[in-house]
């Protein structure tokens, strides 16, 4: 594919609003992960949530996409100055040129789990305050993050579980080359609700501790929620502030499972490589690799043997999902941005809470972050459902 | 306006109120045989394992039978071809079965109904049911879920050179929530799209991004599924292949924007 670069990026989780807390928090080696608090909930977890979501508002004028989701969102777009480079580029571009690829798994549902509790007793209705549109259906997050940036181009949810806001980045890449747009805002949206946290928790994949990625005791994920955008496009000449690049993509569906991944990573193994000959890159030049890495027994498993068959077991890698929890449909972008990050500052974040490394696992995890030079790198990201998604960013210039 | 983006159709997989596949539906929006309305009756799978078709909801089972039918002379091809799912709910009845046991005391979800609740659990089971490895996507646009889904079906053929399968379903919500999602009936659409010609192909389709309406269906009946059901915008499409005439269609895509679909037919 033809390069395109992250003209802008953003992203906010467990670990701060915005880049500098983010990046501060990766080279710490610290977790934002804390004992479960959230809503009623009484499982015994911990979770990954954003400080301050329901604290912010929407603009005047939104109120019919008044949601958890699309508040995070909101606190999302107004980092790093993401929302002014995106209204500047629109101003350059055209705001119908600009395309809108979000990634989220449950939108607003927190919002319909809250309305179903206040049913009408006698007739089972929903409360009159519920919102189907602006925050129940999938689409809401994009609705709202084109009108609230003023962009008029073709938009979209993708929402394949936990590889949603990686595959944005596949589907606006498609949509640039082929003229359909000049620009695509792409990320990922979601935010804490009942039906992950007891979702999972049913599937008994949810940690008690905070989650411990490819450690010989990993018993399982620790949910969190994250907004992580970004803005590309075809690199300008001389543009020095375009200093990280989209290189390739790699998608693929395991025809396996609906909540496990093929043992041997067969899935994985065809995205990462498609990922690769897609950024015309060989294996030894990826200089680090962020794991989708959930914590669960079966997923670091078949991630570990489908890297170790793509690109061997020296590559350094990591699951930074101790730090920001597992946030599903927003996981894929916020990692792409983590990854942008190690590029622009030449870091390895390292794997936190992973204290004895699984000897099974033929990985060379990295238990502290460490300064390196980075020029390519690769995130994973896997979803129920057997989708696959992976990316290789890398350094401009 | 963005450059238009060509494709060659060659399968058409539909299933809906009265339109119980794409001969029958062909032969009423041709107007060679009346509209008759009856609820859409959704074939069992028999393209699962046992235990999967046990788990797998109406709407699942709407989105695999239409691109069953799409694909259907070329299933030597399933095993390879990517899909891109598009819906507007996905399975409403699932989601309604998990919000209503999250509102009780015990908030014990049957892991089963969580990972159906997925909006690519079709995806998933059609990769089961047919062994497709290929890149699959679940997209959502509200009512332009069909619209969205065939823009990322042509681009993803023209980009990535292969045929790929569009499936675009959507059906009813128990209540509550129908009262705030009137969809009245399921309606699927699958059709199998070629980057070029093929001994096969039926039409080809040249698509853009217009500033005018959307088409309307002069029949009372088959113009309310199109203005009910998000996949069913895709009828004044299907009606234009029916009739096997050359031609402009505008399917609805936004308010303000339509696909302007050219269709020129293979014989």
């Amino acid at each position: 594919m033809k390069p395109l670069a992250l003209s802008a990026f953003t992203a906010s989780s467990c670990l701060g609003r915005g880049l500098d807390p983010t990046l501060a928090a990766l080279e710490a080696g610290l977790t934002g992960l804390k004992p479960c608090t959230f809503e009623t909930v009484t499982l015994e977890t911990f979770v990954g949530e954003v400080a301050g979501v329901d604290d912010e508002r929407l603009p005047a004028g939104f109120e019919e996409f008044e949601c958890r989701n699309n508040r995070l969102a909101r606190l999302g777009l107004r980092q790093d100055g993401f929302d002014e480079a995106v209204r500047s580029a629109a101003a350059r571009l055209g705001p119908e040129r600009i395309g809108v690829w979000l990634g989220t798994s449950t939108s607003g549902i927190l919002d319909t789990e809250l309305a179903y509790r206040r049913r009408e007793p006698g007739t089972g209705a929903l409360p009159e305050d519920f919102r189907y549109r602006g925050a129940h259906n999938t689409f809401s997050v994009a609705a709202f993050v084109q009108r609230a940036l003023g962009l008029e181009g073709p938009a979209a949810v993708i929402s394949s579980a936990c590889s949603s806001s990686a595959k944005v980045f596949a589907s606006a890449r498609r949509a640039i080359e082929a003229g359909l747009v000049d620009a695509a805002v792409v990320g990922g949206v979601d935010s804490l609700c009942l039906t992950t946290l007891y979702g999972f928790h049913s599937l008994q994949l949810v940690a008690r501790k905070p989650c411990r990625p490819f450690d010989v005791e990993r018993d399982g994920l620790s949910i969190g929620e994250a907004a992580a955008f970004a803005l590309i496009e075809p690199p300008q000449p001389n543009d020095t502030a375009q200093d990280v690049l989209l290189l390739g993509t790699g998608e693929s569906s395991d025809a396996w499972h609906m909540s496990a991944p093929h043992p041997e990573g067969r899935g994985a193994s065809a995205a990462m490589r498609e990922a690769l000959a897609a950024a015309r890159l060989d294996a030894a030049q990826i200089d680090y690799i962020n794991f989708h890495g959930t914590g669960t027994a079966s997923n670091d498993a078949a991630e570990a043997r489908a890297v170790a068959a793509v690109l061997g077991t020296a590559v350094p890698g990591s699951s930074t999902k101790g730090a920001t929890g597992h946030t599903l449909g927003a996981a894929g972008a916020l990692e792409a941005v983590i990854c942008a990050l190690a590029l622009r500052h030449g870091l390895m974040p390292a794997g936190v809470n992973t204290r004895s490394l699984d000897p099974a696992l033929p990985v060379s995890y990295v238990r502290e972050s460490r300064r390196a030079r980075l020029d390519a790198v690769m995130s994973n990201s896997f979803g129920f459902g057997g989708s696959n998604c992976s990316l290789v960013l890398g350094k401009a210039g | 306006m963005s450059a238009p983006l060509t494709a060659w159709l060659e399968g058409v997989g539909v299933l809906g109120p009265g339109l119980r596949d794409w001969p029958s539906a062909s032969a009423v929006l041709a107007g060679r045989v009346p509209y008759a309305a009856s609820p859409t009756s959704i074939p069992a799978l028999e393209c699962l394992p046992p235990a999967e078709r046990r788990r797998t909801g109406k709407v699942v089972r709407l989105a695999l039978a239409v691109g069953l039918e799409a694909t259907a002379r070329a299933s030597s091809e399933r095993a390879v071809l990517p899909a891109v799912f598009s819906s507007s709910g996905g399975d409403g009845e699932n989601c309604h079965e998990i919000c209503q046991v999250l509102a009780s005391p015990e908030r014990q979800i049957s892991p089963t109904r969580f990972h159906n609740s997925v909006h690519n659990a079709s995806s998933g089971y059609w990769g089961i049911a047919t062994g497709a490895t290929a890149a699959s996507n679940a997209l959502c646009a509200y009512d332009a879920s069909f619209a969205a889904g065939l823009l990322e079906a042509l681009v993803q053929a023209r980009i990535d050179e292969t045929a790929v399968l569009l499936i675009a379903y959507d059906s009813d919500y128990p209540q509550p929530l129908r009262s705030a999602r009137p969809i009245p009936d399921a309606f699927g659409v699958a059709l199998l799209l070629t980057p070029a010609a093929r001994q096969q192909s039926l039409a080809r389709l040249t698509v853009r991004l217009c500033a005018t309406p959307a088409e309307r269906l002069a029949e009372a009946e088959l113009e309310a599924l199109r203005a009910q059901i998000p996949a069913a915008r895709s009828l004044p499409l299907l009606r234009r292949l029916a009739r096997s005439e050359a031609g402009a269609v505008m399917i609805e895509y936004r308010e303000s924007q339509s696909l302007g679909i050219e269709v020129s037919p293979c014989h």
